[in-house]
């Protein structure tokens, strides 16, 4: 095998085994009830019963589900939004304060008033997604859109483009770059906040899993609930990995 | 056509980034924070003529050409073009930047079609995008991106995106930085060429003054800031020129050596 399969293959999943061991070890020899504190083995059984009654597949897909839409609406609003006011300097200092205003507050101090505006369901769960990466991608975009070299203008000028040409020829490809890692980031925000909205405002997802299995005081669940969030997480991060692969994309990685 | 007439251009800049709002009352605020940088120029540019501008470093040439293009204003004077004052950027006259202004990401082929992307006919503007990739030798590098070019291609393939458009006028504002030696006198030679060729009227800034003695039809020298025309000389010699075979090409590159201050380069 050679050294890069070696580095990106093996290694990585001889660290997973590693961590594996060494839950085993705390859990036979730290003396913790199995009902507190269940090892690999008892998580591995608990796993299969998840996975065969469908309760697991049925809260993944429910957390996907919520992340995906409040996701793809964060993006569908913020990157635009950020594009104007990144370009249109009146717009951006006027609302500058704003946002620097209500970025800081947490999407989870949102619970509340999404519960009483949406009710208990997908929508609460979803606002408060869109809320967690909104904020980072609008100011990611507008960072973006404000470091994009000026000589790209002077030339969209000297070609005579339109408005619409500038935003959607210049300033849409010159900041891509820059916007899939803001894109990455703000996912795994999102992915984040859903576990935590799910502990609160819905019936289903791995949060709710999670927190359900705590009252039924079933700690095996609990941990392949958190499990399954990891590894999720990994998924996501991938695919959205395979973002920086396109080839008008790679310029800006030399 | 691409006749160019500056009356009385004149530029200022304010010093400290343009800070306008400042409370000091005291002092005068205006004088002290201006920067001339142009200085009651004025200068006639004939159809289809190769115009070499030098002068030092700093002086004002960028801000020269960059207020010919429309890229900025004048404080005062005006740029009138073909009998039409200047106001704006305009696809009529195309300028190659000092640094690299192709779009990183696009390719070559997507660069040369910026000015033709409103031509109906799409198999005529297929051809004519490959013919200029063709005339600046970049063929077989149609779908490399910049950042896969030399310096030198970089050059050339904004070379074709601006000729492609048949502008009246181009603007090269010290088009060869960084290339070395040789591929700056290759590139020398096809911009003589491609002026031969096309005859439209060329704006070239350079730093080099033998470049300027052998490619110019008319070189134009500035002075130090704030900038005045110190010398403007037609050079009627015949291309390929040759210092050592034209004595009073030797003469003039000893006087333009002087004029900028260099005595001791020869
Ligand atoms: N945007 C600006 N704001 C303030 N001052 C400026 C600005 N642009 C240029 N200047 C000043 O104007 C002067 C002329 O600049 P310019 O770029 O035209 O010089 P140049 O002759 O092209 O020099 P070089 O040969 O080094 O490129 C410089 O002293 C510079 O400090
Ligand atoms: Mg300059």
């Amino acid at each position: 095998m050679d050294f890069d399969r070696m580095r990106n293959y093996l290694l990585p999943c001889l660290l997973f085994l590693a961590l594996g061991a060494a839950w085993e070890i705390l859990a036979v020899f730290s003396g913790w009830s199995p009902a507190v504190f269940p090892g690999p083995r008892l998580a591995a059984k608990a796993a299969w019963e998840l996975i065969a009654n469908g309760t697991l597949l049925k809260h993944s897909v429910a957390s996907l589900f919520r992340v995906t839409v409040g996701f793809y609406l964060a993006v569908i609003f913020a990157l635009p939004l950020g594009m104007i006011l990144g370009w249109w300097k009146t717009g951006q200092i006027s609302a500058n304060a704003l946002i620097q205003f209500l970025r800081p507050i947490s999407p989870l101090a949102w619970i509340p008033l999404a519960m009483l505006w949406f009710g208990i369901g997908d929508k609460p769960a979803i606002f408060l997604i869109f809320l967690s990466s909104f904020f980072p991608l609008l100011v990611s975009t507008i960072t973006a859109v404000n470091h994009i070299n000026s000589l790209y203008f002077q030339v969209a000028a000297n070609f005579n483009f339109t408005r619409i040409e500038i935003l959607s020829k210049i300033i849409f490809p010159a900041i891509l770059p820059s916007i899939l890692p803001a894109l990455r980031i703000s996912l795994g925000i999102a992915w984040l906040v859903v576990v935590a909205a799910e502990m609160i405002a819905v019936k289903s997802g791995l949060g709710y899993l999670i927190l359900d299995s705590r009252n039924a005081l079933r700690m095996d669940y609990v941990m392949d609930a958190m499990i399954a969030i990891g590894l999720i997480g990994i998924c996501l991060d991938r695919v959205i990995s395979q973002l920086n692969k396109i080839k008008s994309v790679s310029w800006g990685s030399v | 056509m691409g006749h160019i007439l500056i009356q009385d251009l004149t530029k200022t800049y304010l010093r400290r980034g343009g800070v306008a709002w400042q409370f000091n009352s005291e002092a005068d605020p205006v004088a002290d924070d201006e920067l001339l940088v142009l200085n009651h120029i004025d200068l006639e540019v004939y159809d289809g003529e190769l115009v070499c501008v030098l002068g030092p470093s700093g002086c004002g040439k960028t801000t020269m050409v960059r207020i010919i293009a429309g890229f900025e204003r004048s404080t005062s004077g005006n740029v009138i073009i073909d009998g039409n004052e200047v106001t704006g950027p305009s696809s009529d006259n195309i300028f190659v930047f000092q640094h690299n202004g192709l779009l990183p990401w696009l390719t070559v082929e997507e660069n040369v079609r910026l000015g033709l992307r409103h031509m109906k006919d799409r198999r005529e503007q297929a051809e004519r995008v490959s013919e200029y990739i063709d005339i600046v030798n970049l063929s077989g590098f149609e779908h490399q991106y910049p950042h896969q070019l030399s310096g030198g291609m970089q050059r050339r393939a904004e070379l074709a995106r601006a000729l492609v458009v048949n502008p009246e006028v181009l603007f090269m504002d010290e088009p060869f930085a960084g290339l070395d030696f040789l591929t700056r006198l290759k590139m020398r030679e096809e911009i003589i060429n491609m002026h031969e060729y096309f005859k439209k009227t060329v704006i070239f800034i350079t730093h080099d003054i033998d470049e300027a003695l052998v490619m110019a039809d008319r070189v134009v020298v500035f002075t130090d800031r704030p900038a005045t025309i110190q010398l403007d000389l037609a050079l009627g010699f015949p291309h390929p020129r040759d210092f050592m075979r034209e004595p009073d090409l030797e003469a003039l590159r000893r006087d333009v050596y002087v004029g900028l201050g260099v005595h001791y380069a020869l």
